[in-house]
């Protein structure tokens, strides 16, 4: 037989909660006897008479603790239950409710400490993402950072907290993940499967995600880092953990990091840090003279043992053949872009935009060229004080119209991305905008050929082939594949034709 | 449950909880999927404290500090130990006088404490007459400090003199002492402003029959728990701050049978038993020092940005931070809402006064309220109002006390230990109960009701910790 007698000072709780909490442990495996109870004179007498030993003078306000067990094991069980029969008492109160629901919470803090929850989603304005993305780390949860200018020093510290808590920072400017199959902010509902993805970038990593969906490969988890992760000033620390925790997930087997153009020494340092983690890890990082997306995706199914589907398109109704003039590219997505921008370069020479390949590059506030350009709607620039395109195109439905009148368009280039938190229909708005751009270059005398890039799968809300179709009817070709699309709007421009 | 052999607390091996923060949109999208999701209602913070607020919550030291200060304001105990005069326990010499709340001078303060500090005068042997005792406190030839720069707290006016008796309390876990006067009674008393004859003998009979008598009980009867008094007093419908009438039963319950046997006449026992028993509010001047101790055990913390003292003059409203030593933030005072008194209403009402805040500050009175729903009559309202009251506590707090619970929240913890960057992201104000004094110095008690702080106390307090943050390299 083992006793244990403890006097616990400054824990008080009432007579009826201790008896419950008693029970509790008397309850526990190879415990014979428990008492646990204020110490009034009452309840010193009764611990006397069970014949416990109280080797302290106590008082009334302080908590009597007597367990005892048959062996050592039993007297740790006992204790183990009455931790946890108090901790319940606390967690009841936590969860009360009598009288109408309690205030919701006001902070990220609070409402993590009411519900356990283990990730928040922030997209509060930037000034403002700081605070409340320190705050969610703090409390230790991991964080998908929806919220954009946010400054690259804020970055790392919280990327750095991040790390010291053992959480995960997505973002900031993040706009896709996908954890134990919820989707955050903007993410297709592709198949559930064993591909992890690491993205520092949003819908380079839902073209991903789609392009491994139509191949028939489900992905497991997608997790965002945000775009600047692997720039040479945040050295790829969440990458990093991303990259650790997919290695340790049982339902991961290999795991494609997709990004925009990163700093190459980062590059280098997260490349040779995967080849450690005892997990296939690919490469879809965006560059000039590296495989676009389409092409990493291929090389990850190959070297997988997957098949390389065709991937899916749908021409345009009407023929279509190469006219004069420059590639107009007007993207929603920065990833998307950039992958367009660097196709097209490859054959077109300098592309000017206002997310340029390099600074000369750049376009002036009113982004107009004559020149071939690609423009991405989702830049922080274009979205202060309004939502993303994702989610309001107004923006880019006028600047379709504009090129339509403009006799210096050549072919236009578009891309379409579906899924959660898109638009709910958004190719019927895009298709009444090609259709009138169509309509006004046939009025100017021009054929105005419309590319689409369609990022989605099947089970999106919205439906891949239904969206495909209705751009299709609107006189459009469709691809799925961005890098596709891209090279088939070059294959339609005399100037690109050698 | 966090989960430690895995990576990121386990957040891949399960469906996450969600918490958002920001587009409804996103929640929405989450509800759709069937996903766990809280939605936080958020708002942004108080005007112009964005920079202030991303420093100070970057500080590395701040958690732990907080912790720190927290768990010594939660763990600090409070005895009754002795009962003694305040030029003995205090130190204080003729042509003193403490106050409540932030410094202040004669010539800015409110009615309330006007009437206090000539009723002071009076009762000091210092002035004959009301108007003579004017004369000296304006000419400045008296001394004025705050109760809170020597350990003490003042319930209203908060007037502690040299030949008052206090109750002197001891932090058995800190080793801190905190001391307040003993408690007078309601209606036309010296803390509301009220300087009559009835008031100034009163005031003798306190210094000459009570504390004596008092100091004698204590001393045979050893300490008396005070904090114990306050755990189960919020059991019993009290929140230590406009309600104290359980706890003043159950002290005179524990001091009774000290005081009978006292060496002192039956006559004199039997008025001093009568007079605290008939006083709801005598044990106010036990649980504010107990309150104290808790708060000072939590000062001086490099980084903290936990409140360890709100207190009122009457004119300013006050706060100190443990982060930020002795240096008091203010504004001006607000005047409470609730009911009045006979004819008086709220033309007649002072701006908020007192040290009795210090409750608030620790985690009971307004932050309690939900045990004491007897109260909301106050402010015409209903016991949710209670309920919601504390709840919303939870919001700009650090913690929960572990022994001061209340039973219609499931025994949950009272919220303590204000965060000055929660009261500043959530605009949230901390809840206080309080008295209300007569604006006209000589007036007394014109009611009680509810009050807030002015919300610049909080910006400004924020502002200095953000200073106070050390340049990281």
């Amino acid at each position: 037989m083992t006793d244990l007698v403890e006097v616990r000072r400054g824990a008080y709780y009432d007579s009826v909660s201790l008896m419950q909490v008693s029970r509790a442990v008397g309850a526990a495996p190879g415990v014979s006897a428990a008492l646990v109870a204020m110490a009034t004179e009452l309840n010193t007498d009764l611990l006397a008479g069970m014949g416990f030993t109280l080797g302290e003078p106590v008082g009334p306000n302080d908590m009597l603790v007597a367990i005892r067990g048959e062996d050592e094991a039993a007297v740790d069980a006992g204790r183990s239950a009455l931790d946890a029969a108090l901790a319940g008492l606390k967690a009841a109160g936590a969860q009360a409710g009598g009288f109408g629901d309690a205030p919701p919470p006001r902070t990220l803090g609070s409402a993590a400490a009411v519900t356990g929850a283990n990730l928040a989603l922030i997209s509060v304005p930037g000034r403002n993402a700081f605070v409340d993305a320190m705050d969610a780390v703090r409390s230790g949860m991991s964080v998908v950072l929806f919220s954009d200018n946010v400054g690259v020093e804020e970055e790392v510290a919280l990327k750095d907290a991040a790390r010291e808590a053992d959480v995960l920072v997505m973002g900031p400017d993040c706009g896709t993940a996908v954890v134990g199959g919820v989707a955050l902010g903007f993410a297709n509902a592709a198949r559930a499967g064993s591909v992890g993805l690491v993205a520092a970038s949003g819908t380079g990593a839902q073209q991903v995600m789609c392009l491994l969906d139509a191949a028939g490969v489900g992905m497991s988890h997608c997790l965002g880092v945000g775009g600047r992760d692997l720039s040479s000033t945040v050295q790829g620390r969440s990458t990093r953990q991303a990259l650790a925790a997919l290695a340790a997930d049982p339902a991961t087997e290999s795991v494609i990091v997709v990004s925009k153009p990163p700093a190459a020494e980062v590059l280098e340092d997260v490349q040779a840090y995967a080849a450690s983690l005892g997990k296939p890890v690919h490469w879809a990082t965006l560059g000039a003279g590296r495989p676009d997306l389409t092409a990493a995706v291929e090389a990850a199914l190959e070297g997988e043992g997957h098949g390389i589907p065709q991937w899916p398109s749908w021409p345009a109704p009407t023929q279509e053949s190469p006219v004069p003039g420059a590639l107009r590219g007007l993207f929603c997505g920065g990833t998307l872009a950039d992958e367009a921008m660097l196709v097209a370069a490859e054959v077109l020479g300098p592309i000017r935009s206002n997310i340029p390949l390099s600074p000369e590059l750049a376009l002036g506030p009113d982004l107009r060229s004559d020149s071939h350009l690609v423009i991405d709607f989702g830049d922080d620039g274009l979205t202060q004080g309004r939502a993303h395109p994702m989610i309001d195109p107004s923006l880019r439905l006028e600047r379709i119209a504009a090129e339509g009148a403009d006799p210096t368009c050549g072919v236009l280039l578009l891309d379409l991305v579906l899924g959660f938190g898109s638009h709910s229909d958004p190719a019927g708005e895009l298709a009444e905008a090609v259709e009138g751009a169509r309509k006004a270059a046939a009025d100017g005398g021009r054929a105005l050929p419309v590319v689409v890039s369609l990022t989605g799968v099947e089970s999106d809300p919205q439906g891949l082939s239904a969206c495909a179709k209705t751009l299709q009817a609107a006189g459009a070709s469709v691809f799925l594949s961005n890098a596709q699309a891209t090279r088939h709007a070059l294959s339609l421009l005399a100037d690109a034709q050698a | 449950m966090t989960d430690t052999t895995t990576p990121l607390h386990g957040l891949l091996s399960g469906e996450p909880s969600v918490v958002t923060a920001g587009v409804g949109l996103f929640a929405d999208a989450l509800r759709a999927q069937a996903a766990q999701v809280t939605e936080v209602d958020w708002r942004p913070p108080m005007d112009g404290t964005e920079a202030d607020l991303a420093r100070v919550m970057a500080d590395p030291r701040r958690e732990e500090a907080n912790r720190t200060a927290v768990s010594r304001l939660l763990a600090a105990g409070a005895e009754l130990v002795d009962v003694r005069p305040a030029s003995e326990a205090l130190g204080m010499e003729k042509g003193v006088f403490f106050h409540a709340g932030p410094p202040i001078t004669w010539d800015r303060a409110s009615g309330p404490l006007k009437g206090a500090l000539i009723g002071g005068m009076l009762f000091e042997g210092l002035a004959d007459s009301p108007e003579e005792a004017e004369k000296h406190l304006a000419s400045g030839d008296v001394t004025l400090d705050p109760c809170h720069h020597h350990h003490a707290v003042g319930p209203m006016a908060g007037v502690v003199s040299p030949s008052m008796w206090m109750f002197e309390l001891r932090d058995p876990v800190h080793g801190g002492r905190a001391w307040c006067s003993l408690n007078e009674g309601l209606g036309k008393v010296l803390r509301y402003g009220a300087y009559g004859p009835e008031v100034i003998e009163r005031l003798q009979w306190m210094a000459n029959v009570l504390g004596p008598l008092l100091q004698k009980a204590v001393r045979a009867h050893g300490p008396v728990d005070i904090k114990a008094i306050i755990a189960q007093m919020l059991q019993m419908g009290d929140e230590g701050h406009n309600r104290n009438r359980a706890g003043t039963l159950m002290f005179l319950r524990d001091i009774l049978p000290s005081l009978i046997t006292a060496d002192a006449p039956s006559s004199d026992i039997a008025e001093a038993v009568r007079f605290m028993g008939a006083n709801d509010h005598f044990f106010l001047n036990l649980d504010m020092p107990a309150c104290k101790l808790a708060t000072d055990a939590a000062r001086d913390v490099p980084g903290s940005t936990m409140v360890v003292t709100m207190a009122r003059n009457g004119t300013d409203f006050g706060i100190q931070v443990s982060g930020t030593g002795d240096e008091w933030f203010t504004g001006p005072a607000n005047t409470p809402e609730g009911l009045f008194l006979g004819s008086y209403g709220p033309e007649d009402a002072n701006p908020d006064i007192g040290d009795s805040a210090i409750t608030e500050t620790a985690g009971i009175g307004g932050f309690a309220m939900a045990a004491a729903p007897a109260i909301v009559r106050f402010v015409g309202g209903d016991v949710p109002l209670a309920l919601r009251a504390t709840r919303s506590m939870y919001e700009i707090t650090l913690d929960e006390h572990p022994s001061f619970q209340v039973p219609i929240l499931e025994f949950r913890g009272t919220p303590s230990g204000i965060d000055v960057t929660k009261v500043v992201r959530t605009g949230i104000l901390p809840q206080i109960n309080t008295g209300m004094a007569g604006a006209v110095a000589g007036t007394g008690q014109v009611g009680a009701g509810l009050v807030t702080p002015p919300e610049q106390c909080f910006p400004a307090a924020l502002a200095a910790l953000a200073k106070a943050v050390p340049d990281t390299v």
